[in-house]
């Protein structure tokens, strides 16, 4: 019992940091002169810090380490009372929004999903879109340090791999020995970067307000949009190419960024194994995709069909979740192919979800290495990434971690199915949020939203996302009894 | 490549050498330069290998750490010509160096150094640093010896002179090649435009001095030299060619095996069979392209498995001689093309080669010949050691005029060659220039001389010296 209440101890120090979160809404509204939006920002800040400075009080004799295994109580922990309290503002200034609805849209917003329940974005008041897409990048800032710094010490399915001793770009040079230390410098890239791209999508041509809250979201890979019609809206080739470079980037390992920085070269690009995978995979899936449209006229120059096949290919592959024209009309081979890359294109310590690339790789390759082994049985064939050698026990927690997430897509769809949605629906709205990608297809598709699901529907998107991003061993090893077991 | 400085190496006198070491290398080496009446003390830790040593030659041993100046010393170091330093260790060797130099003065160090780490960074071994004038890698020697064979697999031997300007290679030749039957001579009416050379031919054992009307036999083995460029040409009009060589496999994963599916896995199919399950992982790790495979070089039912019947050429590597033997032989009943065998025991070297094993490389021999051309008097660029050191193939590079030399200035067949040697080309600048009777020989040209019995080779060199009065 005392070490769950060092957690919660934690977790309210947490919730009084979050509350500085509120800061940048509340200064949007007064910029707007949105006098009644700005107090309610103001109570749910003061809600919140109050909150989390009351659990911190009580708990405070309880102070001290957490072991390995409250650090998964305590990650969970966080990723469900943000959300929570991030709710506060959206149940102020919109009065007919159910906490149910609200909490989906906070879950999305800091999951980095961008899955939205809400509509007439447009009208809404931009302190809230602020809000919404605040929280994007918040998740984004979050997922990074938790990818990079935290997973790997926990060892989840195979993050070890991921450690500053073994392979990929990582390897050349531990970042930093602390891991306070990296993670600050990789906020300091995530910032940067961030800077960039909302100074692009300025120069671009769209107003401060939406290059802020579409910078915030193509960084942590959101998705939100300040418009129903999400980049649709722009109807603009530059903004498109614009997000495109930057989605990319969000995509990449942001320790590879931070190498690159450092090392004013771009030769830790050329390392990234997992990287330059998933950038091969997403050109040519473009360039298919492109062709079979303008193949099947859906497009009448192939030229338009590939603008639209490639930013929607690579906003849903990379897990971010813009849409510029709705692709659930297109034939269905395109946008299953698009959905199926956003499960494994992504790459480990990327804003992006689901299986990520570098397990896609190691399975690959232990798939040939199967083949090796049936041909030359005296084979001595180790598993290599990038030159180094991968120990088996990676392999295993990896084909582990890719066990648990079918199942946990199988599960999840076969909930909403008995609930009523139909499959097209059911199966693609839970790999957008399992893998924290976005739009789905069908009732829920760029056009549709998830506002059209029953409050049941809704719960379980929402748990989609959250173990999705946590990479589902996190979540689900909390309902194992040897967890709570002494 | 710089040559020593030939001030301390008094002409008569004998050359003082210690080395460190009484491993492989270190054996051989002294073995080797005995023979040639140098003054040798070895050095080595571990005392039963210096009695063995002791037993069987004519020089001093002493027991001792190699890089403690204390043991150097009393080595007697401080009148020591050269130092050889071949421990198994580059720190040692590399520490030895630099006492030699910065505490004695000795003048020549030579290094044993294996590590890639160090070689990489040459600055390491100049005067402000190490003080190693040369460094060798035996293994790597060895290791490029046994590319070339699986590049030209008609070839018993191929040496390399000049910076790989001019080579020297020795091929068999059988019955049914085009130049079984024939005499030498047929050689420049088939290839006009290519010049080569036969400097040797050797018949059941016994050398011949070959001339134009010289009848090739079955068997025979056949030196030539030409320019590296047209060793593929010659080759043809000697044998049928194979074909190219593209799978190869090697038995034994050490330092000369890894070496070797090294350089070779990018352009063959390379297969490497290695007996310990640890070394197998290390060697997986570091090797790309190469299949690594956990087992008995010895089993033949792995290597049926593994098509050895497919294999373009076969290489057993492992340091056991019988096993390499053994597994070399049962690749050949498998089928492979052309089988290499590793083999240190000079008596089972003479006993194999030539027989089903087709190249039993005795890595002394190969390695000795670029120690050798540090020791030699006169300023020799290469030694190539032949037939298991019968006889010899040396770089000599001519210095003086006319009148203070025996040879610049003079047509070949004026210059006073002891019988048995031959001048088989010289390279000037760029050009590789065969040795035929009325080629005048210049100043700076590098001369190949084929030297068919060890015994001359002194004569040679004495030869080729500048006389006293020119510096």
């Amino acid at each position: 019992m005392g070490r769950t209440l060092t957690v919660i101890h934690a977790l309210g120090l947490m919730l009084v940091v979050f509350s500085i979160a509120y800061v940048m809404p509340v200064i949007t509204a007064l910029i707007y002169n949105d006098t009644a939006v700005v107090l309610d920002f103001l109570l749910a800040m003061v809600w919140t810090a109050s909150f989390g400075g009351m659990m911190w009080l009580v708990t405070r004799r309880y102070k001290g380490e957490l072991s390995i295994r409250h650090g998964y109580l305590l990650v969970v922990a966080m990723w469900t009372a943000m959300p929570a309290v991030a709710t506060l503002p959206l149940l102020l200034v919109i009065p007919d929004l159910s906490f149910t609805d609200a909490y989906f849209e906070t879950m999305s917003g800091l999951t980095t999903t961008g899955a939205t329940v809400l509509t007439g974005l447009d009208v809404l008041p931009p302190a809230i879109n602020i809000w919404r897409h605040e929280l994007n990048w918040l998740g984004g800032m979050g997922i990074i340090v938790l990818a990079v710094a935290i997973l790997p010490l926990l060892g989840i399915g195979g993050r070890q791999l991921f450690r500053a001793e073994t392979p990929g770009p990582m390897k050349d040079s531990a970042l930093t020995p602390r891991i306070t230390e990296t993670a600050r410098n990789l906020w300091l890239v995530y910032v940067a970067i961030t800077l960039a791209c909302i100074a692009s999508l300025k120069l671009a041509g769209m107003d401060w307000l939406d290059s802020i809250c579409h910078a915030f979201a193509a960084m942590g890979l959101g998705g939100f949009s300040t418009h129903d019609a999400s980049v649709g809206f722009f109807n603009s080739p530059a903004i498109e190419a614009v997000l495109m470079v930057f989605m990319l980037l969000a995509a990449m390992n942001f320790a590879t960024h931070f190498m690159v920085l450092r090392a004013r070269s771009l030769r830790p690009y050329r390392m990234d194994a997992e990287g330059l995978a998933s950038v091969g995979l997403i050109l040519i899936s473009c360039l298919v995709i492109a062709g079979f449209l303008w193949w099947q006229g859906t497009y009448s120059s192939f030229w338009t069909g590939l603008r639209h096949a490639s930013f929607n290919l690579v906003s849903l592959a990379t897990d971010c979740g813009f849409a510029s024209v709705d692709f659930n009309q297109w034939p269905i081979f395109a946008p299953l192919w698009m959905l199926f890359l956003s499960c494994i294109t992504a790459s480990s310590g990327s804003t992006g979800g689901g299986i990520k690339m570098i397990r896609t790789l190691v399975l690959i390759k232990q798939a040939g290495r199967e083949f090796v082994k049936l041909l030359h049985p005296a084979a001595v064939n180790p598993m290599k990434i990038s030159g180094h050698v991968i120990p088996n026990s990676v392999v295993f927690s990896v084909l582990g971690f890719i066990f648990l997430y079918f199942m946990s897509v199988v599960t999840l769809t076969f909930a909403l199915l008995i609930s009523g949605l139909d499959f097209i629906s059911s199966f693609s709205a839970i790999i957008a949020c399992i893998n924290n990608a976005g739009p789905g297809l069908g009732m829920v598709g760029p056009a549709g939203n998830y506002g059209v699901l029953t409050d049941f529907q809704t719960w379980v998107c929402t748990a989609a996302m959250l173990i999705g991003r946590l990479e589902i061993f996190t979540v689900l090893i909390l309902f194992t009894p040897q967890f709570w077991r002494r | 490549m710089e040559k020593l400085d030939q001030s301390a190496v008094n002409e008569g006198n004998t050359v003082k050498i210690l080395i460190l070491g009484a491993g492989q290398v270190g054996s051989t080496v002294a073995e080797s330069l005995v023979s040639e009446a140098n003054d040798i003390t070895v050095v080595d830790s571990d005392s039963a290998k210096l009695a063995i040593l002791q037993e069987r030659l004519d020089l001093r041993t002493l027991t001792g750490n190699a890089s403690h100046p204390s043991v150097l010393e009393q080595a007697g170091i401080a009148d020591t010509d050269m130092l050889l330093a071949v421990t198994q260790s580059d720190e040692v060797n590399m520490v030895a160096c630099k006492l030699a130099a910065s505490l004695y003065n000795t003048p020549t160090r030579i290094a044993r150094i294996r590590s890639v780490d160090f070689l990489a960074r040459p600055e390491l071994f100049n005067k402000d640093n190490f003080c190693v004038d040369f460094s060798i890698c035996p293994e790597q020697i060895l290791t490029d010896y046994i590319c070339k064979l699986i590049e030209f697999p008609e070839a018993l031997q191929v040496l390399r002179f000049s910076q790989n300007k001019a080579s020297l290679v020795a091929v068999r030749a059988f019955e049914g090649g085009p130049l079984v039957g024939k005499p030498l001579s047929i050689l420049h009416d088939n290839m006009p435009h290519i010049d080569t050379r036969v400097a040797a031919i050797f018949r059941k054992n016994s050398p011949l001095i070959p001339e134009g009307s010289t009848v090739v036999e079955d068997g025979d083995e056949i030196f030539f030299i030409a320019a590296t460029d047209n060793i593929r040409s010659v080759l043809k009009e000697m044998r049928r060619m194979d074909k190219p060589t593209r799978r190869v496999m090697i038995v034994g994963g050490g330092n000369i095996g890894r070496r070797l599916a090294k350089a070779l896995e990018r352009d063959y199919q390379v297969k490497l069979i290695e007996y310990n399950k640890k070394a197998c992982e290390k060697l997986a790790a570091e090797l790309t392209n190469t299949l690594i495979l956990n087992g008995d070089g010895t089993d033949e039912k792995l290597m049926q498995q593994e098509n050895v019947g497919e294999v373009d050429v076969f290489c057993a590597l492992t340091n056991d001689d019988e096993n390499n033997i053994m597994s070399a032989l049962l690749a050949k009943q498998g089928g492979a093309r052309k089988v290499i065998a590793l083999i240190n025991r000079s008596a089972y070297v003479d006993l194999v080669q030539g027989g089903k094993i087709d190249i039993a490389l005795s890595p002394a021999h190969v390695t000795i010949g670029s120690l050798l051309a540090y020791v030699r008097q006169g300023d020799v660029a290469a030694v190539h050691s032949l037939r298991r050191g019968a006889a010899e193939a040396l770089e000599l590079i001519v210095h003086g005029d006319r009148k203070s030399s025996k040879v610049v200035g003079r047509r070949i067949d004026e210059i006073d060659l002891p019988k048995g040697a031959t001048i088989g080309a010289l390279v000037r600048g760029d050009d590789v220039i065969m040795g035929h009777h009325d080629m005048i020989i210049e100043a700076e040209d590098h001369v190949i001389v084929f030297v068919i019995n060890k015994a001359m080779v002194k004569k040679v060199e004495k030869l080729f010296q500048v006389n006293i009065g020119f510096f």
